[in-house]
């Protein structure tokens, strides 16, 4: 009682300390903003992190527009796009952004992904880290394929036709299994419903969740860095990495100057070329779903080709079906693969570096194939590069073991 | 700066165009997005010798008249025949289910195909039909044989026969199309002809987009402001870094 009395009239510390004394947020944004230290020496390779963060806001924002104009039914889906393109306000500025930042999504993404390779960002202690990026990854491929359902063009409707047969090539299940993701003997206005509500509820909250825990993850750890080092080795006497500097705002400062980069990318799509030579809106879904009259030649979107050039490079289709899953979940277990003791490219040997060239090339041509119609030099091209990718990564324990490495510097360069 | 955008933007459209020719040995339409008269003519040439049977029912009137500089009159007196309002879309006069029975299958609605079908195609597509007393329209189309439209435009163009060289190899024998041979003389030299399908397949293109001017006009507004933006961002950058050694 004395001690509230003694308070009253005595100035409190304002609204910050009211706010603090109920939520953690000045304490929040120490730990991961303003005192949250990460490596000084970040090159460019470590801006995609970021950029994937803004194309999921792009996607999320520019979702909810097209939400509150786009209809989920088999008969009025087509229309309700071009009315979106057409009539409403804007709408198609913000349904280009839609498209052509689904594409961006896995651009950046695999950019993301392939600076962890080049730096060894999955090592320990970051295997978590890694693993959730790789489910995040996961959902991703579910989500873009999804929301490529929605627009109900001859694509969307016969790319997701190819590619939920899929599953019917499980023995047993197979069949069962199919109807069950479609709720209907084929792709229908049911299977369109559903997938509208896996794509604007199921997949973006449990995206946005693994983002999160993902941040979590990283922000315990640290981030890696271009040398491969842990900047938390040496620390001054305040406590704080004599290499780091503090997210904010250092590293947003030099964010901002990547996302406007992006953005000057993003927008030259968006408004010059939004179509981008067929490979970001196919000219086959300009024409409404027909499921009487098949296209002659049914492509996944870019981003998925590499694998779809593995599935068919196989004459089984169980084989197929089987090595498709393998190679989409085999870099899962990347930290464990790898064995060499050193996390950069710049301190590894010739093996790792020839290996990881012969793999980017491989993901490439694979990503070529797929959109290739499955015939003659085609098919050959896709097994010797199917059998790349798979060397890559089951070969990876031997080469990363004898690779000879060079000495790891003690501080940043 | 302007140039760095300018260069920019045509990079990008250079990307866009790359693709979007589709088959190998089309002849390109090298239509005039910009040309506002050859819109115009196309308007005309669309609504005077397509509308009847094909639909285009995601255009507005109103649109096409804000795009192509035509006043409300204008639109009424020389575009819609058979529409009440100026925001009523493009209908065929003939009935689906009708042209259906009549013709194997109903014409496709007009709104996209430049878009699905690329601009070229269509454009060939248009120059194509020959005569073959074997169709019950009296013609085929090289470009795309077995076609269920007849040959609209013949009294523009006038007949003509496609020459077919046979190939054998082995037993099979194909027939390569070689050219065509004019048989009946149009009311359109064949100069004046192609002058006007280009200009039906630019207003097929523009409303398979019609946002597609804007878009560029705009986007070149926003490069410039990232440009500037980018500018600002990197003095920031460098102003926060600046102790950092």
């Amino acid at each position: 009682m004395a001690r509230i009395e003694a308070e009253v009239g005595k100035p409190q510390g304002g609204f910050m300390k009211w706010i603090d004394d109920r939520f953690p947020f000045t304490e929040t944004m120490k730990a991961h903003a303003t005192e949250y230290y990460a490596s000084k020496n970040f090159n460019w390779w470590y801006i995609f992190g970021v950029l994937a963060t803004v194309v999921l806001v792009i996607q999320l924002v520019t979702g909810i527009f097209l939400t509150m104009n786009y209809k989920p039914a088999a008969a009025d889906a087509f229309a309700s796009v071009e009315y979106i393109m057409r009539d409403v306000e804007w709408g198609w500025l913000i349904r280009y952004m839609h498209s052509t930042g689904a594409s961006f999504f896995f651009i950046v993404v695999y950019l993301h992904m392939f600076r962890a390779m080049l730096y060894g960002s999955y090592k320990k202690p970051r295997e978590l880290i890694w693993i959730i990026g790789m489910m995040i990854f996961f959902v991703l491929m579910a989500e873009g394929f999804a929301g490529y359902l929605l627009p109900w063009g001859q694509m969307s409707y016969w790319g997701a036709q190819v590619i939920i047969s899929l599953f019917g090539a499980i023995p047993g299940i197979g069949e069962a299994l199919v109807e069950f993701i479609r709720g209907d003997y084929s792709i229908s206005d049911i299977t369109l419903n559903r997938f509208f509500a896996l794509h604007v509820i199921v997949l973006p909250l449990a995206l946005i969740a693994l983002v999160f825990v993902h941040i979590v993850a990283l922000h315990h750890v640290g981030s890696n860095n271009p040398d491969g080092i842990e900047i938390k080795e040496h620390k001054g006497p305040d406590g704080v990495p004599l290499d780091g500097v503090p997210f904010h705002p250092h590293h947003t400062s030099k964010d901002l100057v990547g996302i406007i980069v992006f953005l000057m990318i993003f927008s030259g799509v968006v408004f010059f070329a939004p179509e981008m030579g067929g490979y970001f809106l196919e000219h086959a879904n300009f024409e409404p779903a027909n499921m009487t009259a098949t296209p002659e030649h049914i492509a996944p979107v870019w981003y998925y080709t590499p694998y779809y050039a593995i599935l068919r490079a196989v004459p089984s289709k169980l084989w197929g079906f089987i090595l498709f899953a393998i190679a989409v979940v085999l870099p899962l277990f990347l930290p464990w693969l790898d064995r060499c003791r050193v996390r950069s490219i710049r301190y590894r040997g010739w093996m790792y570096k020839s290996a990881l060239s012969i793999f980017v090339v491989t993901f490439i041509t694979l990503g070529w194939l797929g959109t290739q119609p499955a015939e003659g030099i085609y098919v050959m091209g896709a097994r010797i590069f199917s059998f790349l990718y798979f060397m890559f990564f089951l070969l990876m324990p031997y080469y990363t073991s004898i690779d000879k490495t060079k000495p790891v510097p003690d501080r940043v360069t | 700066m302007l140039r760095t955008v300018t260069a920019i933007a045509a990079l990008f459209i250079a990307a866009e165009g790359i693709a979007a020719g589709g088959g190998a040995d089309l002849e390109p339409a090298d239509i005039e997005p910009g040309n506002i008269a050859s819109l115009q003519r196309g308007a005309r040439n669309y609504m005077n010798y397509c509308s009847g049977c094909h639909s285009a029912q995601y255009v507005r009137f109103n649109t096409i008249g804000k795009d192509l500089e035509l006043s409300e009159e204008e639109l009424i007196d020389n575009l819609m025949f058979n529409a009440e309002k100026t925001f009523d879309t493009i209908r065929a006069a003939m009935p689906a289910g009708d042209a259906a029975r009549w013709f194997g299958q109903a014409p496709p609605d007009m709104s996209l195909m430049a878009r699905a079908k690329g601009a070229d195609y269509i454009f060939n597509f248009l120059k194509s039909f020959y005569l073959d007393p074997d169709s019950p329209t009296g013609v085929d189309n090289t470009v795309l044989a077995g076609t269920s439209m007849p040959h609209v435009l013949w009294e523009l163009q006038g007949y003509q026969a496609a020459v077919f060289e046979e190939h054998h190899d082995g037993d099979v024998t194909t027939l390569v199309f070689q050219h065509f041979e004019p048989v009946t003389e149009g009311s359109l030299d064949s100069e004046d002809y192609d002058e006007f399908v280009r200009d039906t397949v630019n207003f097929l293109a523009y409303i398979a987009e019609p946002i597609r001017s804007d878009r560029r006009k705009i986007g070149t507004w926003v490069i410039m402001y990232l440009i500037v933006f980018f500018v600002i961002a990197v003095m920031l950058k460098k102003q926060i870094w600046k102790d950092v050694k």
